[in-house]
């Protein structure tokens, strides 16, 4: 198969840094991948895997203790990571949007639902308030806000818990973005209302031919949603594939790991499941060699020396792993 | 025509029976003068029976009363109505010293493990602490020794026991809540959530101890939690619980392949499954509409708002949960039997 357009978000090589009190805690290591237009990629793993880290390295919201420590972020062709403040704020909530996990804690208090859906609007399109708020009724009825032009004038605190992620996602999609990068966007809601609201979300996206990443832990949701798949873990990405692939046939011993671990529908009455022993390593106090290392059951001598690359196992496939196979 | 509800608890064999429990509490207005002016119905008529040596899920979704469900059974709240009773003894109005040996027998595991543990004291007094609230530490050699062995009990290692909470992972957090729950040697464990704030890998190694500890000291679990497919692994029996109700009881392998309750039905599409063959394969048809606010909930099944298959007798009349072929089940569609 031959890869069409080229890719939307190129990373390629990225590191990142936090000093903390413990020391250098490395965050994200030697990261690479890519995202297509109408492509949804899932970013997995376990907290502190750097899943999240690589998102905000994306949009230059790494903060003051983060540092960049090499790497290129190519978006259209540009280099994020050259770019300075202003520019890559043009960027922000314009070509790119961002969706977090909590919307009560990302939307603000005291502003109406309809001024924080114009805003971007009317700053990234230097349009009038009056054209901005015309356009936000529109998009709040697009995400399925009932009665939406009568509640432009109401506060975030008016809505329940999956309309405020309805409001976030209109937000996201105001200035039509060519990349949206969705955070556990629906880790705070309720299972039915997870369901509506990552529908709503994939449709909104497909249809617009944007790009989506979607960062989780929760591998069902990766399942129903997600066309290929990073798996993370301790800042680096140790395998990437389709979602069918990667369910079906997992190359790298976390993957396999975590895959067996889920409770399955064939699971027998008291059976045990699965597990990978022990705990993610220390990001401040990596090992030496693949950080997975420790836990895995296939180790080699290989694997304390030096961390395995990203190679490719078939197409559009790729592990970091010294065991053969 | 339907049984009465008291039938969703057999006497016979079981550890805990709950009969029409009620929590409610008083919604009050004013600052100085606090007036009545209603009450939200956090659990609403609730009945189940727990049998021995079994677990019973509890699921549904945030506000349905499944925790308040838990807290009203360990009497830390009070019952507004119904009937709790534990080892053959209603303890629904036992005051607080008669309650003090039950409380022994009936233990919680809490789901955040960094929240529910005090950090500064060392795991060997947190592990201890309930031996000596009930007077039972009284030798000092006894008391280090039943500590090492709860410590061993759960897969962490004595000698750790001298160390503070923020030393040990999340993971080895829930064993040290779970060591703590077992120090009374209960025969009830009532676990809220014990998982869901633990990492997928390390997930699996919390159930596993769990399921182990069953078998080797008999306990009875009461295994309160959203997601349905660690549910699914560790209970025998599941209670699907809507707006302070009770909708469904069945054994597990029933309800998953045979959800009655419309909820139920609704609740276990919505779940997305860990396998992208089968969900390419499952329908895209998903509920509409939010969870009502328990404060003011619609009349009738609690559910009808947002039910496919909703009839008239539905906006008015609140079914009863009721034995059916097989289990419980609230829902008008099977008034004629089923």
């Amino acid at each position: 198969m031959s890869l069409p357009a080229p890719a939307l978000l190129d990373i390629s090589d990225l590191s990142v840094s936090f000093r903390t009190d413990r020391g250098t805690v490395r965050a994200v290591q030697g990261v690479s991948l890519e995202v297509r237009a109408g492509e949804t990629l899932a970013i997995v793993g376990e907290s502190g895997s750097g899943k999240s880290v690589t998102a905000l390295s994306i949009l230059g919201l790494l903060g003051d203790a983060g540092s960049v420590d090499g790497g290129r972020i190519l978006f259209d062709g540009e280099d994020l990571l050259a770019l300075d403040d202003d520019a890559i704020r043009d960027i922000r909530g314009d070509r790119i949007a961002m969706i977090f996990q909590e919307p009560m804690s990302s939307l603000n208090p005291v502003l109406t639902v309809g001024k924080q859906v114009a805003e971007p609007i009317r700053l990234h399109r230097r349009v009038p308030w009056r054209e901005a708020y015309a356009r936000a009724a529109e998009l709040l009825e697009r995400v399925r806000i009932p009665d939406a032009a009568h509640r432009l004038g109401d506060y975030p605190h008016h809505f329940s818990g999956g309309m405020r992620q309805r409001v976030m996602i209109a937000m996201a999609l105001a200035c039509r973005p060519r990349l949206i990068i969705a955070d556990e966007p629906t880790t705070a809601l309720d299972v039915t209302v997870q369901a509506q609201i990552l529908a709503l979300l994939k449709e909104l996206t497909r249809e617009a031919d944007s790009a989506l990443i979607l960062i989780t832990h929760d591998l069902g949701v990766v399942a129903r949603y997600a066309d290929r798949v990073a798996v993370m873990y301790a800042g680096r990405i140790v395998e990437t594939a389709p979602a069918r692939t990667l369910y079906g046939a997992p190359a790298h011993p976390y993957t396999e790991g975590l895959m067996a671990s889920i409770p399955g529908v064939d699971g027998a009455i008291g059976a045990r499941l699965p597990t990978i022993e022990g705990q993610p390593p220390d990001l401040a106090r990596l090992p030496p060699g693949c950080p997975f290392a420790p836990r895995c059951q296939h180790v080699l001598d290989v694997c304390g020396t030096v961390p395995p690359p990203l190679e490719r196992v078939a197409e559009r496939h790729l592990r970091a792993c010294y065991r053969d196979g | 025509m339907a049984e009465p509800v008291a039938a969703a608890a057999p006497a016979d064999d079981s550890l805990l029976r709950v009969e029409g429990l009620k929590v409610h509490f008083p919604v009050t207005e004013g600052v100085v003068v606090q007036k009545r002016v209603g009450s939200v119905k956090a659990v609403d008529g609730v009945s189940f029976a727990l049998h021995r040596g079994e677990t019973f899920g509890l699921v549904g979704e945030s506000g349905c009363g499944k925790s308040t469900t838990a807290l009203a059974v360990l009497r830390m709240l009070e019952p507004t109505a119904g009937r709790i009773v534990f080892e053959g003894e209603d303890v629904t109005h036992l005051g607080p010293a008669r309650m003090r040996p039950i409380r022994r027998r009936m233990q919680m595991v809490y789901q955040d493990p960094f929240g529910s543990l005090n950090p500064r004291m060392k795991v060997r007094d947190i592990v201890g602490e309930p031996l000596v609230v009930h007077g039972l530490a009284t030798d000092r050699a006894a008391y280090r020794a039943r500590v090492d062995e709860l410590m061993d009990l759960v897969g962490l290692l004595p000698d750790m026991a001298d160390r503070y909470p923020h030393e040990f992972s999340g993971g080895q957090r829930q064993r040290i809540g779970i060591a703590r729950a077992l120090a009374l040697e209960p025969s009830l464990l009532i676990c809220d959530e014990p998982v869901s704030a633990l990492d997928v890998s390390i997930q699996a190694q919390v159930v596993n101890l769990l399921m182990d500890l069953q078998e080797r000291l008999g306990l009875t679990y009461l295994f309160i939690a959203h997601d349905l497919s660690v549910v699914r692994h560790i209970s025998d029996r599941i209670g699907v619980m809507y707006l302070g109700r009770i909708v469904e009881i069945a054994s597990r392998d029933a309800l998953f392949a045979e959800p009655k309750h419309p909820y139920t039905q609704a609740l276990l599409a919505a779940v997305p499954l860990p396998d992208p063959a089968r969900e390419a394969a499952r329908p895209d048809e998903l509920i509409a509409g939010e969870v009502p606010s328990v404060r003011n909930p619609p009349a009738g099944c609690g559910f009808h708002p947002r039910c496919p298959e909703v009839m008239e007798r539905c906006r008015v009349q609140r079914p009863e949960l009721a034995s059916r072929s097989r289990g419980f089940v609230a829902c008008h569609l099977y008034d004629g039997g089923g």
